[in-house]
């Protein structure tokens, strides 16, 4: 069964990009166009992967990050941070939340997918 | 009336005096004090109004017409025309503890002993016959009032004088003798004076109104029964005998007697504790003196009508309303002249006890040293007994002479008498306040000739009219020596008794004064004094060092010699006062400071004098003679070092202001830059979000070669659209800044407002129409042109216009545009049926990315800037642009643009 990405982003080009590139590399996919849109989904959806814009109306990034890491039903899920946002502050306010990534827009395709991979796959047994 | 009820009046108003000055005093304790009330000082000054005023003036102008004015002429211009001279005085008596003007003059001629004491002794000889009869004021007043003679005539037992002058030396030691330091203000007494200025003032004016009104018809009713009869026509006009010399030397008397009288001297000077109440006192007292003679001639002549010769002139005020059957008025008019004569007897008797145990007493047990030595510190309530007992001597003495003597003058006459031997102080007191060079010879020679004179010319005459002395020396000469006619000495004829008397005393006195200070040379002490004297305002800042010394001193005896004369406690506050002021420890030293014992000196001399104080302190110091040049160079020093200092602390004061301004500024700049770094982290930010779309898009692009060629045409197209989203975003911060920096300047040209509307529509008609979007168009018709920028003008439309299309419904949008002229302003609307914005953001909403703090709540469609860009273009027209809209209604964007605009630069955006 193929893993769950969550994209939440309210710029339609990037939502655009993301969703192909997700969908490319064999995820299945949801979009959020705003962060109540992503909490919404969240009721119904457990993704393995949140990849989690900052800068929207109302609900925020960081909210939604907050929300997340605190409800023991979806603490697990790996957030990666993607956000135009590039001062150290705020890339630290988001750790301390509890996100498990931050990377700053522009991004690299490539780069972004494989951070992702490594994030939600499994370890094997033997590796521990 | 009974005497009984005249009598016991008479107590229950002193009664009430006291109260009134034990209840001002102990305000002043509680740090409300009423002296410290300008009105208070300038009614204190009153004092100068005595029985004499009262009584005297209607009985001298019943006699002689519009002469009794010249005692008030001359006293109504002295603090206009020569308010310097008193202020001068004030800030020398305050600097120096002066307590007297025997203290004055002796202080100035070298703290000369032998000068304070002929001072005092003309003050006794000249002041004495006033208030006695002050004394005998009351005392015939009295009789009119009761009807009997219970004056002169009668026994002691049944003498209300002497009743009288019992009460008012109670009143006196109670109220003038509370503290050793003379220079210590007596606040009780001095409200209690102007309480009684205001009594006699009401009093008299009330006398006045009545006869005026209610007696007579109208004033002018007066006049014409006068008018009637020859033998009153003096009353009206100046007559061809009229005393032109007598008037001006009257004048002169009375401009010199404001000060020099040692009861205006009491209030005028030490009493003062504001120089700045005399501005006050400048038109309130001659103001006063203007109210107190308003009534004076209606009443006389009123008088001279009624009564005639029935009654003395002196006493009118009285018998008018007695004749009239008015006892009330009678009596209340009683209270008045009782106010009058007593304040003058109890400020008078104040300052005459105080110059005797200062300057006639203490420097005579000064002299014996081993007396003063043992009575250590019983000295000081010694000093408090001579002054009580002074008080009593004075009042003794006046008593005397009024039933001695007194019977044979008239009230003004004794007056004047006293005026003229106050009057030889003048020469050494105005000549020592302003002439550095008039010396102790000067003055000595110049007051006793003077005072000799006085008594010859001025007093011998009443003398003999009172056939005390053989009447042939108004004739002949004493011994037949016609030369030495008390009243034409040196056969000098031809002017009145007064003026003859004042030739010679002030003539010679003056003469003396100044040949006689240039005779002998002024010794140092005497140079020295002379020097602050007259450079006092120079001086007086420096204070403490004003008065220079030299020598050494040992501080157990400077301590225990201020003990003696201020008691434990008080010694003990004003060296602590001194410690603190100069910031040294006494008790470091053995050796006292020279500042020490000039401050000692001064604080002796407001308990004993300054002569008095000087011979103390030269008992337990041992001086050096010091020279002018010494002194000089001293006094320099400090008010260089005091100028230092002024300048420093200017410099400190300028330098702290420039910190702060730099502190400012750079606040500002700081503020500055950090709103600079904002907006360029907003503007990365921005241009952040295209970026990563077309990196993006561009990447999946290049990674998929084998995308469907729909899909890679749609994202082809979406990376084109972000990138021109991206150089508009760089468009317009680069056209941001332009405005910001005040680069962008206006192409105006003349352009109709259809013109521009249109222009605007036709770019975002094909958007219009895909929408469904219905716009309406209203214009004014027959506008007049705009002188605008074309370019900048359809921007701000069309920005406002994209804003409502992104802003309306899916369905149904509308949107309107209006345009009118009105009052010189040219006025757009662009409303539109959106969604409408939050009031709480509408004060943003023209920021430069106003979303910037707000940005996590509501990310905006479009750049951030358009708005901010916009109201940047109204504002370089000299217009404004708002906004008006509630949420869920729509907005309305309004903006003006005068006709005859001048270009503004941008208004400021910080916020």
């Amino acid at each position: 069964m193929a893993q769950k990405v969550l994209i939440v982003d309210d710029d339609p080009s990037i939502l655009l990009s993301l969703d192909f590139l997700m969908k490319k590399a064999g995820y299945a996919v949801f979009i959020a166009r705003d962060g109540a849109e992503a909490l919404d989904i969240l009721q119904r959806e457990i993704p393995d992967c949140l990849v989690l814009d900052i800068m929207m109306p109302e609900v925020d990034g960081y909210e939604v990050l907050r929300q997340v890491k605190e409800n023991a039903a979806t603490s697990h899920i790996k957030v990666i941070m993607l956000s135009a946002k590039s001062r150290e502050t705020d890339i630290q306010q988001a750790m301390e939340l509890g996100a498990d990534n931050y990377i700053t827009k522009p991004f690299a395709t490539k780069k972004l997918l494989e951070d992702i991979r490594l994030l939600i796959t499994p370890w094997p047994k033997s590796h521990l | 009336m009974s005497s009984w009820l005249v009598l016991s009046m008479s107590f229950g108003y002193l009664l009430l005096l006291f109260g009134l000055a034990f209840w001002a005093e102990k305000r002043g304790k509680t740090g409300r004090s009423l002296v410290t009330n300008p009105y208070v000082y300038a009614l204190s000054l009153a004092v100068y109004c005595t029985a004499w005023t009262y009584y005297g003036s209607v009985g001298r102008a019943a006699a002689g017409g519009m002469q009794f004015l010249a005692v008030y002429t001359g006293a109504s211009l002295m603090i206009p025309l020569f308010w310097t001279v008193l202020r001068k005085i004030i800030r020398v008596s305050k600097v120096q503890r002066l307590s007297t003007i025997a203290d004055f003059i002796s202080s100035r001629y070298g703290k000369n002993i032998s000068l304070g004491m002929l001072v005092t002794v003309v003050c006794l000889f000249g002041i004495i016959p006033y208030i006695s009869i002050q004394l005998k004021a009351i005392a015939s007043s009295f009789e009119v009032l009761t009807g009997t003679s219970a004056g002169n005539g009668s026994d002691l037992v049944h003498d209300t004088a002497l009743y009288i002058a019992i009460g008012l030396g109670i009143f006196t030691i109670l109220f003038g003798t509370r503290s050793v330091e003379t220079t210590e203000r007596h606040e009780g007494l001095v409200t209690a004076i102007a309480a009684e200025s205001i009594i006699k003032l009401v009093a008299f004016l009330t006398i006045g109104i009545y006869v005026c009104f209610v007696l007579f018809e109208s004033p002018a009713a007066i006049f014409e029964q006068v008018a009637e009869r020859e033998s009153l026509s003096h009353l009206l006009v100046l007559q061809g005998d009229f005393a032109y010399g007598e008037w001006f030397w009257v004048n002169v008397l009375s401009m010199g007697a404001v000060i020099l009288l040692p009861r205006q001297f009491q209030v005028a000077v030490v009493e003062n504790v504001n120089e700045k109440h005399l501005f006050k006192a400048m038109w309130l007292f001659p103001l006063y003196l203007f109210l107190i003679n308003l009534f004076v001639l209606p009443i006389a002549a009123g008088g001279s009508l009624v009564l005639g010769s029935m009654a003395d002139a002196d006493t009118y005020v009285l018998a008018l309303p007695l004749a009239a059957g008015e006892p009330a008025l009678a009596l209340f008019t009683y209270i008045g002249g009782f106010s009058a004569a007593t304040s003058m007897i109890i400020v008078s008797t104040i300052a005459i006890s105080t110059m005797v145990s200062n300057n006639l007493f203490m420097p005579l047990l000064a002299g014996i040293e081993p007396l003063s030595t043992r009575l250590g510190t019983r000295l000081s309530p010694l000093l408090l007994g001579v002054r009580r007992a002074a008080i009593v001597g004075v009042l003794l003495l006046a008593y005397v002479y009024y039933r001695g003597v007194g019977e044979y003058y008239s009230l003004v006459s004794i007056g004047l008498i006293s005026f003229a031997a106050v009057a030889q102080f003048a020469p050494a007191m105005i000549g020592g306040l302003y002439w550095k060079g008039g010396t102790r010879l000067g003055a000595i020679l110049g007051l006793s000739v003077g005072f000799v004179l006085w008594a010859y010319t001025l007093v011998i005459p009443g003398v003999i009219g009172a056939d005390l002395l053989p009447a042939h020396w108004l004739t002949s000469g004493p011994g037949g020596f016609e030369l030495l006619i008390p009243t034409s000495l040196l056969s000098v004829e031809g002017l009145d008794t007064l003026s003859h008397g004042l030739f010679w005393s002030l003539g010679s006195n003056l003469l003396l004064y100044i040949s006689g200070s240039f005779l002998w040379p002024q010794g140092s002490k005497e140079r020295n004094q002379a020097e602050v004297f007259v450079d006092i305002f120079r001086y007086s800042t420096v204070y403490e060092s004003s008065i220079v010394w030299k020598g050494t001193a040992y501080m157990p005896d400077l301590r225990s010699l201020l003990e003696q004369f201020l008691g434990k406690s008080r010694t003990r506050k004003a060296l602590l006062e001194f410690e603190k002021k100069y910031k040294i420890d006494l008790s470091s030293s053995q050796l006292a400071d020279p500042r020490l014992v000039t401050y000692a000196e001064k604080l002796l001399a407001g308990v004993i004098g300054t002569a008095s104080a000087r011979i103390m302190v030269a008992r337990v110091v041992k001086e050096e003679e010091i020279s002018l040049e010494e002194v000089l160079n001293i006094l320099r020093e400090s008010q260089q070092l005091l100028l230092v200092n002024k300048e420093l602390r200017q410099k400190s004061a300028a330098l702290q202001k420039a910190t702060q301004e730099l502190s400012a500024a750079n606040d500002k700049l700081q503020r500055q830059d950090e709103l600079k770094d904002e907006f360029l982290y907003t503007v990365t930010h921005e241009l952040r979000t295209p970026l990563t779309s077309i990196r993006a898009l561009g990447e999946i692009v290049h990674d998929n070669p084998d995308m469907e060629p729909e899909q890679r045409e749609h994202f082809l197209a979406t990376l084109v659209k972000e990138t021109e989203r991206l150089s508009r975003l760089i468009t317009q911060v680069l056209d941001l800044e332009q405005y910001e920096s005040g680069k962008q300047q206006l192409q105006r040209s003349s352009c109709t407002a259809d013109e521009l509307v249109n222009e605007s529509v036709e770019v975002l008609h094909q958007l219009l129409s895909e929408k469904g979007i219905r716009l309406d168009v209203a214009l004014q018709p027959e506008m007049p042109p705009l002188e605008v920028d074309r370019d900048r003008f359809t921007q701000v439309m069309v920005n406002l216009l994209g804003n409502a299309i992104k802003f309306v419904p899916a369905e149904g949008g509308r949107i309107q545009v209006s345009a009118y002229y009105l009052d010189g302003d040219f006025k757009f609307n662009v409303s539109d049926n959106g969604r409408g914005i939050d009031p709480e953001l509408q004060p943003f909403i023209f920021d430069k990315f106003f979303q910037a703090p707000h940005q996590t709540k509501r990310k905006p469609k479009g750049s951030g800037l358009g708005l901010a860009i916009c109201q940047r273009i109204v504002a370089l027209h000299g217009g404004s642009i708002w906004v008006e809209s509630q949420p869920g209604k729509g907005s309305r964007f309004s903006f003006t643009i005068p006709r005859n605009s001048t270009s503004h630069g941008p208004e400021s955006t910080d916020r």
